[in-house]
């Protein structure tokens, strides 16, 4: 029978994965269904992963497996001294796809730029509310509109970004999805068509992979981009076959009936690291997980009090029970793979006995209190309510009475935001740029108090430091910010950091140089087979 | 027979009516607000969600939001998906072939092997074959599909590499869908060995889904079988000297079979219950796996859409039951 078996998977692999014999397809049984492909219109990974990440590029993106920005569609910019006008000098000899639905007539240009924001900024832009409900999720999410003036045309291959205020991040934000650079040509087509809604189903872009087909919930095929500008993609063909179930994933795997799949059942690791098949490849992940007090109400204002109950957290327990090995303590509010992580950072230690002594000074005894506990799962924390149940045994023997409690998640985001609210919360973040800004600032700025700043925290002294960096353009001079930001954080305590979530994924052994990107994103361009 | 088919459409529509009230409200009644889920841990600012809401409509009373809803889908307009920003009846005829092809198969894989099991088991009344046959059929009502799914997959796919794991056809193939069954479209492709493929991969998931109907049939074949076995002219029919064939093949089972088709009917709802898992796990593009994750993303126009849908449909295959009667039996009148 295992002879058998053997020479069916064998066969399974020739026929699912090898379309013919010099034809190079490469299979990733990715997790879910893709919502659209116009990538500015979404904000999930799985959809990146189907649409700007094959099929588009951006002026500037992150160098494969880095947050590092380098040129793409613009070859360079120039920054104004006031730090208000970029000027980016676009890339010539661009070609956008070629596909059954569209034949480009011209190569890349400004005008595609300018399209592909201005859809996104002016209300009355013919592509702003081109499908029903359009929003521009990210866009408006990193501020976008309050903080572009204009975007202008200077020349065919020259563009210019007028800002409102200095920002630092911006060049970074540049190179997230939703700044996908799109066809004004095939735009206007499909307008003059009346098919606008079809940019979202049909994609043309200049990336380095073709959309070829979508069989909604099943299958999603490329072809490599024969005049890419950087050259062409090593595979011939590109497919993700949908398949929702991390067990199925994985039998799919060892099958040979895909290549690569992300996000492993944590149970089925070790069998993994035994499996002569596959590679496991494993990075940290660019997210933080974290258990956010009130400092606006007593006694969470009290920071000894604060420190005190981080002292009281057996971080290590909780990552074998709740991480299984899937992760990392954290101790910075950024994530070790972030530019600036200040790495001899030190963190509270585990020590009940000096907590209960701390608390008793401060005069706080018999403290009930509240823990939410996320009622989804995300990467920064799998299991919110076990994690909770684990602080509440902890908390109990500082003489810490803790109640767990938890929402709907809709309404746990809406309620662990109002200011007065009744309890430590916990929540995490993923970052989208790799800037330390996005971290510190959104999560913990003056102005994200009552919003995503769910410690209600606003520090002077911190807010100054990352207020500063926002507009220093210097890298060298903002890292010393940041770091120092770090320092006040920690020693403030508004949250108490738990882990970095680590990210493993699984690839058959005949792939060559699949890199993880910390972004959570699949990138094949860059990826061969043996 | 008109005036039953008249009688039992116009009790459609009452039905009908509240299958919109219930599909509408069932989703609403759910905590959750869809434009804050959209926003996630990024948040969005007040203005921003109050325009949101508007632009969905979620801002308006419940009753006129109804009220427009059913307007809709008396012209046939069920809204489109907020998150794919697709029309829910394309999505929903898009992905429905392929569940009426999976519990096609299911639903043949349990008449024909539950019928026989259930008239065996009735013959061999109290014996060994009757025990585990009937044994089974409890293991297999009880069995969880999630389980039993991962098992196969593991077992059959994984060990043994005789079916493929997940899919509907190699990924070899590849061709536009004419009909949405892939059974039809790979034949009609005239691709080498597509076909093939296709059946491949539609075994497990016909066993799988087709476990707890066979159960169900194979039980009511049974009893029914029984109470036919001891009526007055089944001894007559022995009497006669016909065959045993004859007496439990023709007078027998013929009149076994209305409570068992009733049951049939039935497990059609069933069925597109199953489907949910079996298509999630199976990788199975069908209107299962669609509907959960419309459920997740509070997607209301899909789930209200496709709840409506699946229930029109659950009732007009009830009503061709209903009429079949007749043909089985020729001596029920309407």
């Amino acid at each position: 029978m295992k002879k058998f078996a053997i020479a069916v998977a064998a066969g399974a692999l020739a026929l699912g994965v090898a379309a013919s014999a010099n034809a190079k397809t490469l299979v990733y049984c990715s997790e879910g269904s893709p919502e659209g492909f116009d990538p500015a219109l979404y904000t999930a990974g799985t959809t990146f992963d189907a649409s700007s990440r094959q099929i588009f590029n951006k002026l500037v993106e992150f160098e494969r497996g880095t947050t590092k920005v380098v040129p793409a569609l613009a070859t360079s910019w120039d920054v104004s001294d006031d730090g208000l006008a970029y000027t980016f000098h676009l890339r010539k000899g661009v070609k956008f796809h070629t596909t059954s639905f569209f034949t480009p007539s011209r190569d890349f240009n400004a005008d595609d730029v300018v399209f592909s924001f201005e859809r996104q900024r002016v209300k009355d832009h013919p592509y702003h509310s081109y499908v029903s409900g359009a929003s521009w999720e990210y866009f408006d999410g990193m501020s976008m509109p309050d903080l572009i003036k204009s975007v202008e045309k200077v020349d065919d291959y020259t563009v210019k970004f007028v800002l409102n205020r200095p920002e630092a991040p911006m060049i970074a934000n540049l190179a997230m999805d939703f700044a996908s650079i799109e066809s004004k040509e095939y735009a206007d087509k499909l307008a003059a068509e009346g098919k606008m809604d079809q940019l979202n189903q049909q994609p043309v872009g200049t990336g380095p992979f073709k959309f070829q087909a979508y069989q909604k919930d099943a299958v999603i095929r490329y072809q490599a981009h024969e005049g890419y500008w950087a050259g062409k993609a090593a595979i011939d063909t590109l497919i993700f076959a949908i398949t929702p179930d991390a067990s199925v994933r994985y039998q799919k795997l060892k099958a040979g009936e895909c290549h690569v799949m992300p996000y492993p059942n944590p149970a089925d690791i070790d069998a993994m690291k035994a499996d002569e098949d596959v590679n496991l490849l494993s990075q940290e992940g660019l997210n933080v997980g974290y258990l956010a007090y009130n400092t606006k109400v007593a006694p969470f204002d009290n920071v000894k009090v604060r420190k005190a109950l981080n002292m009281a957290i057996n971080k290590e327990a909780i990552l074998d029970a709740v991480f299984q090995g899937a992760g990392k303590i954290a101790t910075n509010p950024i994530p070790p793979t972030i530019w600036s992580y200040k790495a001899d950072l030190k963190d509270d230690p585990y020590d009940p006995e000096a907590a209960k002594a701390m608390l008793e000074a401060e005069g706080v005894t018999n403290l009930d209190m509240k823990i939410w506990a996320m009622p989804v799962q995300r990467p920064y924390n799998p299991n919110a309510k076990r994690m909770a149940e684990l602080m509440q045994a902890d908390f109990a023997k500082v003489g810490v009475n803790v109640e767990v409690v938890q929402f709907e998640w809709g309404e746990y985001l809406k309620r662990s935001k109002e200011l007065d609210r009744d309890g430590a919360v916990l929540l995490g973040w993923t970052g989208d740029n790799g800037d330390p800004d996005n971290f510190l600032a959104v999560l913990l700025g003056c102005d994200a108090v009552g919003g995503s700043n769910r410690a209600q925290w606003c520090h002077q002294p911190f807010e100054d430091l990352i207020q500063k960096a926002k507009i220093v353009s210097d890298t060298a001079e903002r890292t010393k910010l940041y770091e120092q930001a770090q320092v006040v954080f920690k020693e403030q305590a508004p949250w108490a950091t738990i882990a970095h979530s680590v990210v493993f994924k699984p690839v058959r052994k005949e792939v060559v140089d699949f890199k993880i990107d910390p972004f959570g994103g699949h990138i094949f361009y860059g990826v061969d087979l043996k | 027979m008109i005036k039953l088919l008249f009688r039992r459409v116009g009790l459609m529509i009452p039905t009908f009516i509240g299958a919109t009230l219930l599909s509408f409200l069932f989703i609403r009644m759910l905590p959750g607000d869809p434009v804050l889920l959209m926003a996630g841990e990024r948040g969005m600012s007040e203005e921003r969600y109050q325009r949101l809401l508007h632009e969905f409509g979620f801002d308006r009373p419940y009753w006129q939001q109804y009220i427009e809803y059913l307007w809709g889908v008396l012209q046939g307009d069920l809204g489109e998906s907020f998150r794919t920003k697709v029309p829910v009846l394309q999505e929903f005829l898009t992905l429905f072939p392929a569940t009426v092809e999976l519990s096609l198969c299911a639903m043949l894989l349990a008449t024909v092997l539950g019928i026989p099991a259930g008239v065996i088991a009735a013959i061999r009344r109290g014996r060994a074959l009757d025990h585990g046959t009937m044994g089974a059929a409890l293991v297999g009502y009880s069995m969880p599909i999630f389980w039993w799914a991962l098992m196969l997959i593991i077992v059959v796919s994984g060990q043994w590499g005789l079916t493929p794991v997940s899919g509907r056809i190699s990924l070899l193939y590849y061709f536009e869908p004419v009909t949405g069954f892939m059974l039809i479209d790979s034949l009609l492709s005239g691709q080498e060995g597509a076909f093939g493929s296709a059946v491949q991969h539609l075994i497990l998931p016909t066993i799988v889904l087709g476990t707890i109907p066979l159960a169900v049939v194979a039980r009511q074949t049974r009893s029914a079988m029984l109470e036919v076995l001891g009526e007055d002219y089944v001894r007559t029919a022995r009497a006669k000297g016909l065959s045993p064939f004859r007496v439990v093949g023709i007078h027998a089972l013929r009149n076994a079979l209305i409570p068992v088709t009733t049951t049939i009917g039935l497990q059609i709802g069933v069925l597109f219950g199953g489907a949910i898992l079996t298509e999630t796990i199976f990788a199975w593009p069908g209107i299962g796996k669609w509907m959960i994750e419309s459920v997740s993303a509070r997607d209301y126009s899909v789930v209200q859409g496709g709840l409506l849908l699946i229930a029109v449909i659950v009732m007009v295959v009830n009503l061709m039951v209903d009429l079949m009667y007749g043909l089985i039996n020729p001596k029920i009148r309407y």
